[in-house]
């Protein structure tokens, strides 16, 4: 009863510029005229500019970048809501661009569903008949009875009849997740969907999301402004900034080796003992004898510090099943969960 | 040039022009009278059906099913007693059966009103074209001299139900459509985006979301047209149409001060009666918005 993501979204030098006159001014942006340039000489505004980003199926895409970035502009891109001013947004074959209207229809309906950041939930339906919109617009018998089982999914059973408006935020947004999920789409956009929520159920929100994810497989797009939540959900990250990508991969990608001092400045206060796994800086094992505690090689370096310490040990080698990837040391754990630019500031 | 006389057209040419067009007009009414008037028939037969209905049946089931009516769309036993209690009152002066024909005209008013009204009302949500068209329109349906649209309406259907329902429902059609407009035009957008992304068709759209949210405000528009008809039946009354309006303007040539007040008070009846109905009916549509439960 649920379809997990079979397709990559590919999308491919995507461009698109706010105006009345955009499509006069793409090759000028192609040809290097900056976001700054194009406001004071045309009044245009650049909101994407060369996006190329492969989003993998089945896996949680971050999409992370302040507000302005252009962030919520790209996964808009992805259903068609806004259509770009030159490129493609590629699924199973298909331009999302090229599609004619009734095409579009189609595909948000079979292939996408949304959650939003104010949640869009109908005032004027209870939660059973807002999670059941989705199948209520293609004309789907079993509509109700799909509704509450994802109601049930979301933790909101005994609530069927109550209004958006009788609920808190976070049992609100899970009307728009339930309302999602209950669409059975392969590919899932939440924008900014826990940003609106408090950091508990901002929190408890992530959980129920990775539990879900775990069974369901969903080619999910997430966009956030927060690099926490995007370290905890993404399988991979793209930094968005002024319209433009700086950088993308996965998490110890990001927070190990940023792409530029945007990126540096903007890991600088994220937990790196929670991000960093013990593989990551793990040191050849060299023909020396192997030291006897052993940790995993996916565990977070804090989770490795702690049992280290607990067990008086200074030195541990890393395995991967049975594979053995190397030897770690409390020095260089240490050192890697400082962050090297504050250690330089401070000395 | 002579500076304190406005250069005029000549007084030839104006009456002239008046002619033209007065001669063009009755040329038209009388080839295409008889076919307007046609036309119209079916409005006239809906407004003599139900004035029948309520004059010809008993006074005391009449008085049940219009309370029965109330309290369906109120669900509030105050209005519909209130109710009650002032059309016995407005019967026990002698005014019954001019209340009824002017509660059937109101009604049918008002139900051409919505009929006509909440579709132009959605054109005009939809497009700044049509809403920039039809408003200039609106402007003067509601600020013209309602005599002035009088003398083209009785030139083709004389005196009558007929030239009065055209006559009230051109002056209380505005409300339905501006505030259809303006509810349809409300309606948040992040909920329209939402709709758009599940992959609603505009039709879908609008029944599911943009009309359901904007049905508040419409049931505002209503009920200003139930006023604003309401308003009207004096003048209706001047071109023959039977009710309240008339006994007052009998009122006004003869100076009978105690006929025109009663009459007149017998309306302010009837209008807080349809007032309070339609708002708890409209405050009923909005039940939603309450927190808590």
């Amino acid at each position: 009863m649920n379809k997990a993501g079979t397709h990559d979204i590919e999308i491919r030098d995507l461009y698109k510029i706010f105006g009345p006159d955009a499509h006069r001014h793409i090759d000028a942006v192609k040809g290097g005229l900056t976001k700054a340039e194009l406001n004071d000489r045309h009044n245009h505004v650049l909101g994407l500019q060369d996006i190329n980003l492969t989003i993998p199926h089945g896996r949680i895409t971050v999409i992370m970048g302040l507000s302005g970035s252009g962030k919520s502009t790209l996964i808009r891109h992805i259903n068609g809501l806004i259509r770009p001013t030159a490129g493609q947004v590629l699924y199973d074959g298909l331009d999302v661009v090229t599609m004619t209207p009734a095409q579009l229809r189609g595909f948000r309906r079979q292939k996408t569903a949304m959650v939003f950041q104010k949640f869009a939930l109908l005032p004027h339906r209870t939660v059973l008949r807002n999670v059941a919109y989705g199948l209520d617009i293609r004309g789907i018998a079993a509509a109700e009875e799909r509704a509450r089982h994802w109601i049930g999914r979301v933790g909101l059973e005994g609530y069927e009849d109550y209004y958006p408006r009788q609920l808190s935020g976070g049992m609100q947004q899970r009307v728009g997740l339930a309302r999602a999920l209950a669409n059975d789409a392969e590919i899932l956009l939440m924008d900014e969907a826990f940003s609106a929520l408090d950091p508990l159920i901002r929190m408890d929100m992530q959980s129920i999301l990775l539990e879900l994810q775990q069974e369901l497989r969903k080619t999910i797009v997430f966009i956030t402004h927060d690099l926490d939540e995007a370290l905890r959900l993404g399988d991979k990250i793209a930094v968005l900034r002024d319209g433009a990508m700086e950088q993308v991969g996965n998490g110890q990608d990001i927070v190990l080796r940023p792409a530029n001092a945007y990126i540096a400045e903007f890991v600088r206060e994220v937990n790196r003992g929670r991000i960093i796994e013990a593989r990551t800086i793990a040191a050849p094992a060299t023909g020396e004898r192997l030291p006897e505690f052993t940790v995993k090689a996916r565990s977070k370096l804090d989770l490795v510090a702690r049992r280290m310490t607990k067990a008086g040990v200074s030195h541990a080698q890393v395995r991967d099943g049975e594979v053995l990837v190397g030897i770690i040391d409390l020095p260089s754990i240490l050192e890697a969960m400082v962050n090297p630019a504050d250690a330089a500031s401070d000395d | 040039m002579d500076m304190f006389r406005f250069p005029e057209m000549s007084r030839g040419n104006l009456r002239a022009m008046r002619q033209t067009i007065d001669g063009a007009f009755r040329d038209f009414t009388r080839a295409w009278g008889d076919t307007l008037e046609a036309i119209f028939e079916p409005l006239q037969d809906l407004l003599t059906l139900i004035e029948n209905l309520l004059l010809r049946s008993p006074w005391a089931l009449v008085l049940v099913v219009l309370a029965a009516g109330i309290w369906l769309l109120s669900r509030s036993w105050r209005i519909a007693l209130g109710s009650v209690l002032a059309l016995l009152l407005v019967g026990y002066f002698g005014m019954w059966e001019d209340t009824m024909r002017t509660i059937a005209m109101v009604l049918v008013c008002t139900l051409i009103a919505v009929v006509m009204g909440i579709p132009v009302g959605i054109v005009m949500a939809q497009s700044n074209r049509a809403s920039g068209l039809v408003t200039p329109i609106l402007d003067m349906m509601q600020t013209m001299p309602s005599f002035v649209y009088l003398i083209p309406v009785v030139m083709i259907f004389g005196l009558g139900k007929v030239p009065g329902l055209i006559a009230v429902v051109i002056y209380a059609i505005p409300p339905v459509i501006r505030l259809t407009n303006l509810g349809i035009r409300q309606v948040a957008p992040d909920v329209l985006e939402a709709a758009e992304a599940f992959g609603s068709s505009g039709w879908q759209k609008l029944r599911d979301v943009q009309l359901p949210l904007a049905l508040p405000t419409i049931m505002a528009g209503i009920n200003q047209t139930i006023m604003m008809s309401l308003a009207m039946v004096v003048v209706a009354s001047m071109i023959g149409v039977r009710g309240l309006g008339q006994p007052v303007l009998q009122a006004i040539n003869q100076q009978y001060f105690t006929m025109g007040v009663m009459n007149g008070l017998a309306i302010v009846a009837i209008a807080i009666i349809m007032d309070r109905t339609t708002q708890a009916y409209g405050k009923r549509l909005q039940k939603h918005t309450e927190a808590g439960r």
